[in-house]
């Protein structure tokens, strides 16, 4: 059913959606993290 | 600590395709709605992880009132984040489920009604967090979680007389489990779990880095000689 | 005198004569809370039948946005000469600051609402079916729901950016349980179909546990620095 598999899709998209910010913020910190330790 | 971390990952990783598996093929068919009932596997154990991240942030939030320790405020902060994740995700399974079946999107039933109101209460949680200015924000947030959690029994009350008065289709399976399918329930809820403990460890450490960088950044501002760098 | 009523009874009086000599603030608000009931009943004309069941609804929403203009100003006064500084440094408990300002919103509230009703029950023929005493323990009881919320939440908003939208923001989730039953409650009334007992008792717990919590932690996020 088309309902179905939506509701599993979309699941799975939010929960990717919401760890793929963690990861962006995380790349960004790093970075001030090595201009932090350059200066 | 830092090794457990991808162990962790890959576990959870395989628990869920275990979970996954069980609700889609093993589970049994249910009689009277058909393959799409399988919907609450996920609608389900997503809004009990919900309910249990916000009773962690409630109980994070008082810890933080009582000795105002950083560690409380950020894991109240992260319970928050993730808990409204998942309040989501059983905010739009549940329409979805219920249009196939009931043939509506929407009804003030209990539970989802409930869901509603808790995923409002922790995402003014949240605005209010982003909105305030620094160093009074874990406290203000502290107390609005309290205010927040001592909110949902009355939330819960009020909904359900208000359902007495008015009765309207419910959505979700009336009666008792066939204990093959509260096996996969159960399994799918272990699964999710395991995702929330996962997610919030990330975010965790997400958290302290970024506290970590602006304290090192404030002190570099202190220390900075004044006039021109 | 450092007793918690005296200073709150000082603070309220002050208040009230402040409001009444200036005559702005209150001018204005009754005014908008008559605009709020014309435009509700231009934009909702059900029949005499239909009204009895959703004017509960409306008068309440109505209620709800006439008290959160009245709310959003609460601080306005004390932030504008540094009173809450000087609060902080005496030895006053906190709590009578918040009791006064709190009553103090009650009693204007409750004149706007006390206002707003004539105009609700002649633009939609209102006639209480049930026992309209009832009335008066919802009213005041839900009013006293969204005051002592209202004020807390309008001295947490104080360190927020966009202070004015931050109150209803923080206001509405937490207040729906109370909103429910006020609505339910006046329903349950106008229309004689069912009882407002439980929802005068459970405007009573709402009351009880929110003016507790207020109450005990409005020192907290006064001192907040």
């Amino acid at each position: 059913m088309k309902f179905l598999y939506a509701a599993y899709a979309i699941t799975w998209l939010i929960h990717i959606g919401y760890l793929g910010t963690v990861r962006a913020r995380y790349r960004r910190l790093e970075r001030e993290v090595e201009g932090l330790d350059r200066k | 600590m830092k090794k457990a971390f991808p162990i962790f990952a890959l576990l959870t990783l395989v628990l869920l395709s275990y979970a996954l598996y069980e609700a889609l093929v093993a589970a049994p068919t249910e009689q009277t709605m058909g393959e799409v009932q399988r919907i609450f596997y996920y609608h389900v154990p997503s809004a009990w992880t919900a309910f249990l991240l916000f009773l962690v942030n409630f109980v994070a939030s008082i810890v933080y009132l009582l000795n105002r320790s950083d560690k409380a405020d950020i894991l109240a902060l992260v319970t928050a984040e993730v808990g409204v994740v998942f309040c989501t995700v059983v905010l739009v399974t549940g329409p979805i489920w219920a249009r196939p079946v009931w043939g509506i999107w929407w009804t003030w039933d209990l539970r989802l009604t409930l869901t509603l109101v808790l995923w409002l209460i922790y995402v003014s949680y949240l605005v209010l967090r982003r909105f305030s200015s620094g160093s009074q924000t874990p406290l203000m947030a502290a107390v609005l979680a309290v205010f927040g959690a001592l909110d949902v029994p009355l939330v819960y009350f009020s909904i359900w007389y208000f359902r007495t008065q008015h009765p309207s289709p419910v959505i979700g399976r009336g009666g008792s489990l066939d204990p093959r399918m509260t096996r996969v329930l159960l399994i799918n809820w272990a699964a999710f779990l395991c995702l929330a403990l996962l997610v919030c460890w990330s975010r965790y450490r997400l958290e302290r880095l970024k506290r970590e960088v602006e304290e090192t950044q404030a002190l570099e501002a202190l220390l900075e000689p004044k006039g021109v760098r | 005198m450092s007793s918690l009523p005296a200073i709150s009874t000082a603070t309220l009086t002050k208040d009230l004569r402040l409001e009444w000599r200036s005559k702005d603030a209150i001018n204005s608000m009754l005014f908008f809370a008559l605009l709020v009931v014309v435009i509700f009943s231009f934009s909702f004309n059900p029949t005499a039948e239909e009204s009895r069941q959703i004017a509960g609804g409306l008068v309440w929403v109505a209620f709800l946005f006439a008290a959160v203009v009245a709310l959003n100003q609460t601080w306005a006064r004390e932030l504008r000469n540094q009173v809450l500084d000087a609060y902080r440094v005496s030895p006053a408990p906190a709590n009578a600051l918040f009791v006064a300002k709190a009553v103090g919103n009650f009693v204007f509230v409750s004149i706007l609402e006390a206002l707003m009703t004539p105009l609700f029950i002649v633009f939609y023929t209102l006639r209480a079916l049930g026992p309209a005493w009832q009335l008066i323990p919802v009213a005041m009881l839900g009013t006293w729901a969204l005051v002592v919320n209202g004020t807390f939440f309008a001295a947490m908003s104080i360190r927020t950016r966009s202070r004015e939208i931050m109150l209803p923001l923080l206001l509405f989730p937490i207040s729906i349980p109370a909103l429910l039953s006020m609505v339910e409650g006046t329903s349950a009334i106008l229309t004689g179909e069912a009882s407002a007992k439980f929802w005068i008792v459970l405007l009573a717990v709402y009351d009880l546990v929110f003016t507790s919590v207020s109450l005990l932690l409005f020192e907290s996020v006064l001192n907040a620095e």
